[in-house]
């Protein structure tokens, strides 16, 4: 997944000229997972920026980039170590287009590595989405597949707005698939049918997918299980969300986060004010608990798992 | 690259009864009618406010000096980054004062698009904007540009971390940034000896590697000056310049606040004999380039704008509900017309 979104890179800032990357360590590292390698050699260092250690510093100087006709993609170099720039998002990233009367505009991205699973230290491992989310003014996209991760990206680069783009370190090297050469875009706002099924539908994104894809293949011979991806967060792809559970009627939400005020939350509520009287049994979320991000040698039992998944699946199958 | 820590001494032009090179009877004229038109902003204001016209109102009485004196350093290609401090600063670039006044009403007419003036928006975050200012130069650098920008920021925005996190940023990447501190002693009702342990404020400028300049904010001369010297150095690809404008806040925060609890009123007192306008007014009548019916036509006029400008704002229908929606994006999401259609039916709904 991670050559993908290298892929993009090379592919949008040779497209367009203004499109330059900066953040802590991404030009002459590459950045610590190799994400913008060869950026700095190719495209010159004023194009892949090695910045100071700040993180709101990154983000409130890409809004004066984007007044400077720049379109800056900033990477956060883990996803609570974007917890600074959030000051920035909030209180200016997701109003400034709205404060100049729709007269300037800030597409600017946000991209880290996010989510738990990988036996790191402390704070390597969270998965801010919610924050993201509830920031009015912003967009937010996790890609899960190697494909999506370059055409998300390419999407969120292109878009006219601030994007957040949330990659699931777990997967960066596990997921090894076809990826489209040159310009690759996939729209936001699209949700992603992972697997077709008329039993019950998972509902993920993220490195949760594959897992929930893992979850239908062990369940095969007992329900069909559907798995959908949702790809962006925000604008959410309401219609297909809806679509699976009037087909299955029944919904399990799988999200790596804590559980209170979590996505989840709102994909439950979405269904309950939408699908109520489609569903076969009560909407279901299987996450992680409202704790710190555990040590690693414990992380796996906050982790959801293809067993706690299962679990969910069938009491809601015999509902 | 070596930097001397801020200069210890106030520059001063006025007092010394010194004159600006390249400065004739014109340009100190301008400047005159700039200083009169925001004190007389911001002196309505106030009388608006009471009058329930505007909302709550971030007063900047006798800080017209900082701000006119700087903005006349600049070219017009140059960005200027406000805090709510300097709420009006746009009239000097020809934003009217109706959308000044809009904004200060809590109306969307107050909204500007930045591009039109080279003029950001008002930043309310203490500091905040610094960063988008280091940002706004750093990129009109890279593109080749010739602009400069200027931040400004109070005394007690240099002990949050985005001042911090810009200033480093701006001078890591020779950014031609003026960040101008008006240091008016107080945050609200912080004293500044409670923001920070450093003699002054300039001192804090050594450790980003930028130099930093101190001048007397009540002189306008004094402050053109400073900031003159700021942009040639900027342009001229020297980086940031901090710009240290020491005064003493001789009105109150805002039209919520009451310093009398907390200030020094003699100090207040003594401030407000030397007021900035009058002080550069009284300048101006020694060098024989004001009499008393020019100070009366300058400030005739600039009533005669605050007058339209809230005839103009007071005139401006109402928004309409659409624009809560209107402008959070660029490009909406779906559910925004969803919204908005079922926000028109109740509203519709009340209203019958």
């Amino acid at each position: 997944m991670v050559e993908a979104i290298n892929d993009a890179f090379h592919v949008e800032l040779a497209r367009d000229d203004s499109v330059m990357v900066m953040g802590e360590d991404v030009g002459r590292a590459g950045g610590v997972f190799r994400a913008t390698a060869g950026l700095r050699e190719r495209f010159g260092e004023n194009r892949c920026v090695d910045t100071p250690l700040a993180e709101a510093g990154i983000l409130g100087t890409a809004v004066g980039l984007c007044m400077a006709g720049w379109r800056p993609v900033c990477e956060m170099q883990y996803d609570a170590f974007s917890y600074p720039c959030l000051d920035q998002l909030i209180t200016h990233v997701g109003r400034y287009h709205w404060r100049t009367g729709g007269g300037m505009e800030f597409p600017l991205v946000v991209r880290m590595p996010y989510g738990g699973g990988v036996r790191a230290p402390e704070l390597h491992d969270d998965s801010p989405e919610t924050y993201y989310v509830h920031t009015p003014g912003v967009k937010v996209a996790i890609p899960s597949t190697p494909a999506d991760a370059k055409g998300l990206l390419a999407a969120a680069i292109r878009d006219p707005d601030p994007v957040v783009v949330l990659e699931p370190k777990l997967i960066y090297r596990t997921e090894r698939a076809e990826v489209p050469d040159g310009e690759h875009v996939v729209p936001l706002g699209k949700a992603r049918l992972a697997r077709e099924g008329s039993d019950l539908t998972l509902v993920a994104y993220g490195a949760m997918v594959p897992l929930c894809e893992r979850v239908a293949e062990a369940l095969a011979g007992e329900a069909s299980v559907e798995v959908l991806d949702l790809r962006t967060l925000k604008p959410l792809d309401e219609d297909s969300l809806l679509a699976s559970a009037a087909k299955t009627g029944r919904v399990v939400i799988v999200q790596e986060a804590p559980r209170t005020a979590g996505f989840g939350a709102e994909v439950a509520a979405i269904l309950a004010e939408k699908a109520i009287l489609d569903l076969q049994g009560p909407v279901l979320r299987v996450t992680g608990y409202d704790v710190p991000y555990p040590y690693w040698k414990v992380e796996d039992a906050y982790m959801p798992s293809v067993a706690r998944v299962l679990d969910a699946a069938r009491r809601l199958l015999a509902f | 690259m070596k930097v001397a820590p801020g200069e210890p001494d106030l520059r001063r032009v006025i007092d010394e009864e010194r004159e600006v090179e390249g400065l004739g009877e014109q340009e100190l004229l301008d400047l005159y009618r700039s200083l009169v038109l925001l004190r007389t902003y911001d002196e309505r204001s106030l009388v608006y406010h009471r009058q329930g016209r505007i909302g709550t109102y971030a007063i900047f009485w006798n800080h017209e000096a900082m701000q006119a004196g700087s903005v006349h350093a600049l070219a017009d290609e140059d960005w200027i980054f406000p805090s709510y401090r300097e709420s009006a600063i746009g009239l000097l670039r020809g934003i009217p004062a109706s959308t000044i006044l809009h904004w200060w009403r809590g109306h969307p007419a107050g909204w500007w698009n930045p591009a039109d003036y080279n003029v950001a928006s008002i930043a309310v975050p203490i500091a905040s904007q610094v960063p988008h200012a280091a940002g706004l130069a750093w990129g009109k650098k890279l593109h080749g540009e010739t602009a400069a920008a200027i931040v400004y920021f109070g005394d007690g925005a240099t002990s949050e971390g985005a001042f911090h996190e810009g200033a480093n940023f701006a001078a890591v990447m020779d950014a031609p940034l003026i960040l101008f501190c008006n240091n008016n002693q107080w945050a609200i009702s912080t004293p500044v000896e409670a923001q920070t342990r450093a003699e002054t404020l300039a001192a804090k400028a050594a450790g980003y590697g930028i130099p930093a300049l101190r001048v007397d904010g009540g002189d306008v001369l004094a402050v053109y000056e400073a900031t003159r010297e700021a942009v040639e150095r900027g342009r001229a690809g020297g980086g940031p310049t901090f710009i240290e404008a020491l005064s003493y806040r001789a009105a109150p925060h805002a039209t919520a606040d009451d310093p009398r609890v907390y200030i020094d009123l003699e100090k207040v007192e003594a401030e407000k004999q030397n007021e900035c306008v009058g002080r550069y007014e009284r300048y101006l009548r020694r060098l024989g380039f004001l009499d008393d019916a020019r100070v009366d036509e300058v400030k005739t006029e600039a009533l005669e704008t605050m007058k339209r400008g809230i005839a103009e704002a007071e005139a401006e229908p109402d928004p309409d509900v659409g624009l809560v929606f209107e402008h959070a994006y660029a490009n909406p999401p779906a559910s925004f017309a969803r919204d908005l259609a079922e926000l028109r039916r109740v509203l519709g709904g009340e209203r019958g």
